[in-house]
């Protein structure tokens, strides 16, 4: 299997429909109108030498390599600056052309080292490969004059314009004396990242590239995205791992496993070792860009941390012992039906992970609904998107997000609510921003001030700071105006909508009470910024909503999702490219996991369990009888735990004690059951409670797919044997195996066939396809084919669309004198969720620990100083972090991450929920904060029982 | 005063500058060049400050100031003397006189004397082919200048 082949073309695609005829080295070319004569000859077969042009960033032109004659036209062109013209005949090697290139490239190898044999880019590196394109023999000007290459002159004088290598970030260095200045760096971290954290300092022979002001490149701007490396030509930017292990020789192409932009990558490998991840340009999701964790924290796969060997314990409180896997799977098997013979049917459940691949949610659903023989299946999407499937499902008659991430290079306004893309979903993030650059309107309401509020280049047009809480009034607010300032699109709403649901809606959002005047009163927004972000929205030409957990996860969180929908309906922003509503998946693959039956009420494809065909579809399939009654959702799982009658859970690749709100309330329902199994990479948090600890396997480990958040089923391929012996799915398999159904699936492509053939929205989806076309979005059936990249084209799938009245309720959690804050939560770039992976990469460098922000106002009350202990209360517990005093949030607003366990940021979260679907509040909980000295008691007790509950007999103590 | 207050100070008088000039299209360098005047030198500071105001990196700011050596990046002596040393001057014995300029004045380029008197820059082109050697004394021209000349500039900065 050699290396996946990319053909870099030298300059970007253009889009233009006109196609122009031209001849190059007497060959015919047909190209689209503004196409560079690099990349028609490219198209051609004919690879004119370059270096400083490459197809990730916009042509250049200061290489001097790329030239070319044109008949009738004067000198040598660069054919990468040079637009194609009907009818031009040019030719890429003369006598003149070779001349000028072998004279240029002997000025570069005068300044460059000769050390390729031992060079990191050794058979990687375009100036070596244009050194052998030109015929360069030798060169005049010999090594000795002024460069940039030796630290001292043969003499021993110190050389001024050397530059010691940067080794500051852990996962690339930069060495000056390769860099050759053609700038594809700089225009990378520019052009596709959007960070603008690299220049050319100086001018002349002096050009250096500069991360930040001259400074080293962790302590620079820069994001460690990995655009720079990718583009860099020569080894002056190199993956560490390239540097120590070699180059890969062979290659596969795969999906991230974090978050749900679902960013296509080749893992280059060499042997089994992965040499590095490299986006694929290919990829529809990413378009051939990452960021920090996609390209770089993978080393957690290889973990000293990661659990290998299956593991039993008879009490929670006892050491781990390692056993077989038949023996663990024996065990589980008759645990499991012993509890059933004993607590009934109902006793026991599993849990679904959206880490995990389609086909193995898929199983773990299977095994509980014709296994178990209960629907008690519930799946993280509970606590993260729960209320996006019930609001857009309500409204459109589909949970799914409208549209694919390339539509947003036609919006024309974008609206941001609750979702911080810079940070949660960097990839798409980078392409929203480029999109904002070239003109784009930005409208964020959020209760801090994000990234994309201000960053270089990008500038919001409107930021609305409303209190945590206050979405739907917020929503209804900007309703209010687009109604009676009349700015609602007619014609879009009564063709596609029901004209007499709409004038009821219309009616109660023109009531006098959900104007910004008055709303201002408790949002805190200014109403005349609220008018003008809702004309703008209006009005502003294609109009698309990106919305993220901070919309779902309050107790309104469906309703705010549901007046998300009436606005984009109001506005006819549906059913083409450049509007729609799009829900950012936190996971790589809640989507599937959503999609695959994971919710105890839903069989796969978003058919309720009630629904006699469609049961009837499994039964005759799966040889059981399906229980018609939904099964408990996690928290009922463990109210239920907590009173007696649940006493079993499978939980797979899911650390709930660390993610579901109030901990107590987990931890408590937890140690009242009697079999825990723990499926996972590490010992989490979880299995501090568990009695089964199953190994599992890496997204590098696994064939499979899994479904971003624009619907894309994207394949997921295996390119290493899993290390603890199983994929994930194998283990579902042996241990449904173990508990008497008669599973034989020898690859998840069976599974996916079975997916396809009974699920109607998958019906067209099989591996051959998926080899054949890289990537569908469903639906892709008889009626798509090809997959839906937008939804709701021609109408929506339920029909009309839905205008739904959204009545602001206030929350429950309310602040009181004892409890005067609110506390919201978020994410950073570096660290994913619970960290389980991040926090075992290098990218802990960036993000050592959470850290509780507060404004400098609510500070100074408190006599709190940046970095100083703080506690931070709640009515359901209290924990210890340090500050950070910023003016990110306003007044009486504080923030943090939970990225680290020992923060316990859900200690302090309480049980409120969304009142539709139960998923959590997690952004909004009253707090009040005091100077501490350090640790909770109930932090300390916790560290405790973590140590003791990570013990393995025969091993020292395993880390954390 | 302590040093916090002469940084806070220096922020205070960028920032002033910035708001003067940035209505300007391409406010970039003229805000640079208001610094420099102000400061003698364009402080490490600024590039953050002026990052900020502009919406733009920091990186974007420093290629900016790097790229012109106009702009300095520590205070210059009282006086700054350019010697042109393109190819006219040159040809007129340029080289020699620099030399003997840089002996005299104890320094090498971009050096400045120990008393802070006068700063020694090179300069490509003054214009002033047809005078060479020319010279260039705090913006005021110096044509066909010898070695007496060069005395004379040099005792009076220094008075």
């Amino acid at each position: 299997m050699p290396l996946v082949p990319e053909i870099d073309y030298g300059t970007p695609a253009s889009k233009s429909a006109e196609l122009v005829t031209l001849t190059i080295d007497g060959r015919e070319v047909t190209v689209p109108a503004g196409t560079s004569i690099m990349r028609a000859s490219m198209e051609a077969g004919i690879q004119v030498p370059k270096l400083c042009a490459t197809d990730m960033v916009d042509a250049f032109g200061s290489c001097r390599l790329c030239l070319i004659e044109v008949e009738g036209r004067n000198g040598t062109p660069a054919s990468c600056t040079t637009p194609v013209a009907p009818g031009l005949v040019v030719h890429t090697q003369t006598e003149r052309l070779k001349q000028i290139r072998k004279g240029v490239m002997e000025l570069y190898i005068s300044d460059h080292p000769l050390d390729c044999l031992t060079c990191a880019a050794n058979g990687d590196c375009e100036l070596q490969d244009m050194a052998g394109a030109v015929g360069l023999r030798d060169v005049r000007y010999g090594y000795e004059g002024d460069n940039h290459v030796k630290a001292r002159s043969a003499t021993g004088t110190i050389n001024a314009q050397w530059m010691p290598k940067d080794e500051s970030n852990p996962y690339f260095t930069y060495d000056p004396s390769k860099c050759i200045v053609c700038s594809r760096c700089v225009r990378a971290c520019e052009e596709v990242q959007g960070t603008f954290a690299l220049t050319i300092e100086g001018r002349g022979f002096d050009s250096r590239v500069s991360p930040g002001a001259h400074e080293a490149f962790l302590e620079s701007e820069c994001v460690s995205c990995g655009a720079c490396v990718q583009a860099c030509p020569t080894a002056t930017l190199t993956e560490k791992s390239v540097i120590e292990i070699g180059q890969p020789e062979h290659s596969a192409v795969t999906t991230c496993a974090y978050c749900g932009v679902g960013c296509s990558f080749k893992a280059e490998m060499r042997g089994e070792e992965l040499v590095r991840m490299v986006p694929w340009k290919d990829g529809q999701a990413n378009r051939g860009h990452s960021c920090v964790k996609g390209r770089f924290a993978y080393g957690y796969a290889s973990h000293k941390d990661r659990i290998l060997n299956p593991m039993i314990r008879e009490k929670i409180s006892d050491p781990w012992r390692e056993v077989t896997w038949e023996e663990a799977f024996a065990h589980v098997a008759s645990e499991f039906r012993r509890i059933q013979y004993q607590y009934g049917r109902e006793s026991i459940g599993g849990i679904t992970s959206s880490r995990c691949t389609n086909e193995e949610t898929y199983l773990v659903q299977k095994l509980i609904r014709a296994g178990f023989g209960n629907n008690n299946v519930d799946t993280c999407a509970r606590v993260c998107h729960s209320p996006t499937g019930y609001g857009l499902g309500q409204a459109f008659g589909t949970s799914a997000g409208t549209q694919n991430f390339d539509s947003v290079e036609h919006s024309d306004v974008v609206l941001v609510i609750g979702a911080n893309p810079t940070d949660g979903h960097p990839v798409f993030g980078s392409r929203l921003k480029k999109r904002l650059r070239q003109g784009a309107k930005l409208i964020v309401i959020d209760p801090r001030r994000i990234d994309l509020v201000r960053t270089p280049h990008v500038e919001a047009a409107f930021h609305l700071p409303l209190k945590p809480g206050t979405n739907v009034a917020v929503l209804t607010a900007l309703a209010h105006v687009i109604v009676t300032e009349g700015l609602f699109d007619e014609a879009f709403i009564r063709t596609r909508c029901d004209w007499s649901e709409f004038e009821d809606w219309a009616a109660f959002v023109a009531e006098p009470q959900h104007s910004p005047e008055e709303t201002e009163k408790f949002t805190g927004v200014p109403a005349e910024e609220l008018r003008g972000a809702a004309r703008l929205f209006a009005k502003g030409g294609n109009g698309a909503i990106y919305y993220g957990l901070g919309v779902t996860e309050h107790s309104q969180g469906s309703t705010t999702v549901m007046a998300i929908a009436n606005l984009a309906m109001a506005t006819g922003n549906i059913g083409r490219p450049g509007v729609g509503v799009n829900p950012l998946r936190g996971q790589n693959n809640v989507q599937g996991s959503c999609d695959m039956g994971s919710f105890p009420h839903e069989l796969p494809g978003y058919r309720h369990i009630s629904d006699d065909a469609t049961r009837e579809t499994f039964e005759k399939l799966w040889g059981v009888t399906l229980n018609n009654e939904p099964g408990l959702r996690i928290p009922n799982m463990l109210d239920a735990a907590v009173d007696g009658s649940f006493k079993g859970i499978y939980i797979q690749g899911e650390d709930i004690l660390q993610s579901d709100p109030d901990t107590k309330h987990v931890s408590a329902g937890l140690a009242a059951m009697e079999c825990v199994v723990v499926h996972d990479l590490f010992l989490n948090e979880t299995a501090n409670y568990a009695h089964v600890f199953l190994p599992g396997s890496t997204f590098l480990e696994k064939d499979g797919t899994f479904t971003n958040a624009e619907r894309r089923i994207n394949r997921v391929r295996k390119v290493m044997t899993p290390k603890n012996g199983y994929a994930d799915w194998e283990v579902t398999q042996k241990l449904a195996q173990a508990m008497g159904l008669a599973w034989a699936y020898t690859h998840p492509s069976e599974i996916m066939d079975e997916i396809a053939a009974t699920t109607p929205s998958f019906a067209g989806v099989s591996y051959a396809y998926l080899e054949e076309k890289g990537s569908v979005q469903w639906p892709c059936n008889e009626k798509f084919p090809n997959g839906s990249p937008i939804m709701h084209v021609d109408g929506f799938v339920r029909g009309k669309g839905k205008f739904i009245r959204t009545e602001y309720v206030a929350a429950d959690e309310r602040t009181g004198p004892r409890f005067p804050l609110l506390l919201t939560t978020g994410r950073i770039l570096s660290q994913y969720n619970v960290g389980a992976q991040t926090r075992r990469t290098e990218n802990v460098v960036w993000h050592e620990e959470d850290r509780l922000e507060i404004h400098p106002h609510d500070a100074e009350q408190r006599g709190i100083k940046d970095g100083d202990w703080v506690k931070l209360a709640s009515r359901a517990g209290e924990t210890t972090l340090r500050a950070l005093i910023t003016d990110r949030v306003a007044p009486g607003v504080v923030y943090t991450t939970f990225h680290h366990p020992n923060t316990q940021a859900n200690v302090i979260t309480t049980d409120f929920s969304d009142w539709a679907t139960n998923c959590p509040e997690y952004k909004v909980t009253a707090v009040q904060i005091s100077p501490s000295n350090g640790p909770t008691d109930w932090q300390e007790d916790y560290e405790e029982l973590s140590r003791r509950s990570r013990r393995i007999v025969g091993k020292l103590e395993a880390a954390e | 005063m302590n040093i916090r207050a002469v940084a806070t100070q220096e922020a205070t008088r960028i920032s002033e500058i910035i708001d003067h000039c940035r209505h300007l299209e391409g406010p970039m360098l003229p805000i640079l060049h208001k610094v420099q005047e102000e400061f003698g030198y364009i402080p490490e500071s600024a590039k953050q400050i002026i990052a900020e105001a502009l919406n733009l990196s920091r990186a974007e700011v420093h290629g900016v100031v790097t790229f012109y050596h106009d702009f300095r990046d520590h205070p210059a002596g009282r006086h700054t003397l350019k010697l042109c040393r393109a190819e006219a001057c040159q040809s007129m014995g340029c080289e020699s006189l620099a030399e003997k300029a840089k002996a005299k004045l104890g320094i090498d380029w971009h050096e400045t004397t120990a008393d802070g008197a006068i700063t020694l820059e090179p300069v490509f082109c003054l214009g002033l082919c047809a005078q060479a050697p020319a010279a260039m004394l705090d913006g005021e021209l110096y044509a066909r200048l010898d070695e007496d000349c060069l005395n004379d500039i040099v005792a009076e900065v220094r008075a």
